[in-house]
């Protein structure tokens, strides 16, 4: 199959290279193109991210004042949550869509390229938005990532304005992307390729699209309330109006919480394709994999409670909210068990794509079991609000959804360039990101269960060897992520012609891997027919 | 590029239906509004049943083998410079026993001043059962520049209230309400002027 494809492309009179200079990537409607530009994108943004959180663990070096005041310190905590939650782990997650989807299920870019074009293009003018209220006056958001009213509406400082409008267009443009990428699996997928058939990563995007499309409406809703609330004269948040400011909570976590399996579902499609490859075996459990991913999606949408167990919701509420949220644990058993089962009696290789995948899964594992503590409600009276809540979203968010995002950069990294990146490099680098990752991090839960609270600039005495400890810990894996942005450099603009081959990696299965290494600019311009059944195409 | 991007026209309804799909969950986001209203005051929640009048039922009994221990509590909200304390810290009642109780005000801003009193009922399974025949709470209060009074409120305990209640807590929080000014009379019924 693989020399039909080449011989389709050699033979397209059409075809033509990327445009010159700058407007190459202004005007591009390349799915390639613009997953390239998500992607470097969302580097530049997890470094912007890393840096402050660097500050703010400097800052907890020691009690007392290190080096920044209290003031900076909030808006520190607060820009870090939000430029990684939707600066870097979205867009990765949207340029990893860009890049692949269309690859996997073989079509020739994305159904709706204009609109892809400009669901890119919103993202840099949200965050400089964003990031300008650093350099205003008065102080940038310092509320907090989930911006709670009234700390927001009737105590936020001038800049919330922009920031409501930076959530806006990241908004518009996260929702327009998932609307191209549900459209483009649902239309454009090979003649051949039924739904069972398709790839889990794409299936894994689709369910998450579909999560994107039922709850950023309501995030936009709740910052256009928001907005109303500050300068519109309404009430919905503020008690004085007869409003409620638990109501804010309501509405926030609505969204909030699918938000979270937004951030993981892909990467769970990722790790089910680097695990078979490396394992040299078929995913186990396929149409458990495929059914787990939407019951995960389905129930996400109805525990938003758990979040707030603490604000005097009545007892059959918090039951409800605690049962439906230790069910999520089936789903996700199910998945981590068929990932073990996959690598169970594989034939094993440790490149730095199965490292980061192996790492995921032992350290996602140890996130969602702390998940599954804050979820009772009576040890959640004791953790919430505390760095035990930091401890686990960290597991699951650095160990869970970054390390997929890093794994599938170094996965497909030979495919996008056609260059292999230095496999002793990325050892280096996964061994200092882990132990950088778990000694920032493990000392965390210790803390919360000692009764350090988060969200604070300074803390009593008893807590400064462990706090020590995680400002070490983050220093190394920051600069740890310096090795990565030296790898991805250097495959992406290395000049000598790569040998790499189609397939790259020996166990590699699937369309993506049928094309050349790198990939011409215009792919499957005829679409393949696939004849055989689930991944042996 | 020649490429041909099969079933436009699929594309076309798949993409209404989505945008649909979105513009609904827009709408549901503000549909949240009123939906937590209801449930709350259906389920006591916030204090969102206790700050509307409820008719009493002509057969209520006095259950007078029991006593409820309700304690009441105030609190300003935010700067607002405003004496606001109950007459009595607490008082008992038998559940459907009818009771009359008094909060003093006094406005020290040095200003004309709108205020209401948002309540809340603790605990949560049992708020529902506290109501309210009549309250200052009720509507927005309006205070000329050092103004006292009494503000009343008659309530009565449901006698559905659980078995296991034996103390409940009913806390008012006093609202600058200057923004907020409803267009109506100013409400002073029943007030004790000092």
């Amino acid at each position: 199959m693989s020399e039909s494809i080449v011989l389709d492309h050699a033979t397209d009179h059409d075809d033509h290279g990327p445009a010159k200079g700058f407007t190459r990537w202004l005007f591009t409607t390349n799915h390639k193109d613009i997953g390239t530009l998500y992607l470097y994108f969302s580097l530049i943004m997890f470094f912007v991210g890393g840096i402050m959180a660097l500050i703010v663990r400097a800052e907890l070096l020691e009690p007392g004042k290190v080096l920044i005041n209290p003031e900076f310190f909030n808006q520190m905590t607060t820009m870090h949550g939000l430029i990684m939650v939707f600066g870097v782990i979205m867009p990765a997650m949207a340029g990893l869509a860009n890049w692949m989807i269309p690859l996997m299920i073989g079509a020739p870019d994305m159904a709706l390229p204009r609109l892809n074009n400009w669901s890119f293009w919103l993202l840099p003018f949200a965050f400089t938005m964003l990031a300008s209220t650093l350099f205003m006056s008065g102080p940038a958001p310092d509320f907090g990532w989930t911006f709670y009213a009234p700390l927001s509406t009737t105590y936020g400082p001038k800049s919330t304005d922009f920031f409501i409008f930076a959530i806006h267009m990241m908004g518009i443009s996260s929702i327009m992307a998932s609307l191209n990428i549900v459209v483009t699996i649902f239309n454009m997928r090979a003649p051949g390729m039924g739904w069972m058939n398709l790839p889990v990563f794409v299936w894994g995007w689709l369910v998450t699209a579909f999560l994107l499309l039922a709850v950023m409406p309501v995030l936009a809703g709740c910052v256009t309330m928001m907005l109303m609330d500050r300068h519109f004269h309404t009430s919905f948040f503020d008690a004085a109006g007869g409003g409620d400011p638990s109501l804010f909570q309501h509405v926030f976590w609505f969204f909030g919480h699918p938000e979270v399996y937004i951030l993981i579902l892909p990467g769970f499609g990722v790790i089910s394709e680097i695990i078979p490859t490396f394992s040299r075996k078929s995913l186990f459990g396929y149409r458990f994999m495929v059914v787990a991913t939407v019951i995960i999606a389905l129930l996400g949408l109805v525990v938003w409670g758990h979040h707030m167990f603490t604000t005097g919701a009545p007892l059959e509420a918090q039951l409800y909210f605690m049962y439906a949220t230790m069910l999520i644990a089936v789903p996700t058993g199910i998945k981590i068990f068929n990932w073990v089962a996959t690598i169970f009696k594989g034939s094993i290789s440790f490149e730095t794509p199965m490292l980061f995948a192996l790492g995921f899964l032992v350290m996602f594992t140890l996130g969602g079991f702390s998940g599954l503590m804050l979820g009772l409600v009576p040890a959640d009276y004791q953790y919430r609000d505390s760095y035990f809540v930091v401890a686990h979203f960290h597991y699951v968010l650095v160990s869970g959804s970054l390390f997929t995002i890093i794994a599938a950069v170094y996965y497909w990294l030979p495919k996008w360039s056609g260059h292999m990146y230095s496999e002793k490099l990325g050892q280096i680098h996964f061994w200092l990101t882990v132990i950088g990752m778990n000694l920032t991090f493990m000392p965390m839960h210790f803390l919360g269960l000692a009764g350090m609270p988060r969200r604070i600039p300074d803390y009593a005495l008893q807590f400064t060897d462990f706090n020590q400890y995680c400002t070490v810990g983050a220093f190394i894996f920051g600069f740890a992520q310096l090795i990565f942005l030296y790898i991805i450099l250097k495959s992406c603009f290395s000049k000598d012609k790569g040998h790499v081959s189609a397939q790259v990696w020996e166990g590699a299965k699937g369309l993506e891997w049928t094309l050349p290494s790198p990939v011409p600019y215009h792919t499957f311009a005829t679409p393949p027919v696939i004849t055989t059944g689930h991944r042996e195409y | 590029m020649n490429t041909k991007i099969p079933a436009t026209k699929n594309n076309k309804r798949l993409i209404t239906i989505l945008v649909c799909g979105v513009i609904f969950m827009f709408g549901f986001c503000y549909m949240l509004v009123p939906l937590y209203n209801i449930v709350c005051k259906q389920i006591g929640f916030n204090g969102k049943s206790a700050n509307s009048a409820t008719l009493v039922n002509p057969n209520m009994q006095v259950d007078t083998s029991r006593t409820i221990k309700v304690d009441f509590s105030t609190t300003m909200h935010g700067n607002l410079n405003f004496k606001f304390i109950p007459l009595q810290r607490h008082i008992e009642v038998h559940p459907g026993e009818r009771k009359l109780i008094y909060f003093y005000a006094e406005n020290k801003t040095g200003k004309d001043i709108t205020v209401q009193a948002i309540p809340s009922i603790t605990p949560n399974d049992a708020a529902r059962f506290l109501k309210k025949t009549e309250c200052f709470c009720f509507t927005q209060q309006y205070f000329f520049k050092g103004e006292k009074a009494d503000m009343p409120v008659y309530f009565f305990i449901d006698p559905a209230v659980p078995k296991e209640t034996k103390e409940m807590t009913l806390s008012y929080t006093l609202f600058d309400e200057t923004e907020f000014i409803k267009k109506q009379k100013h409400f002073t019924k029943g007030r004790i002027d000092l």
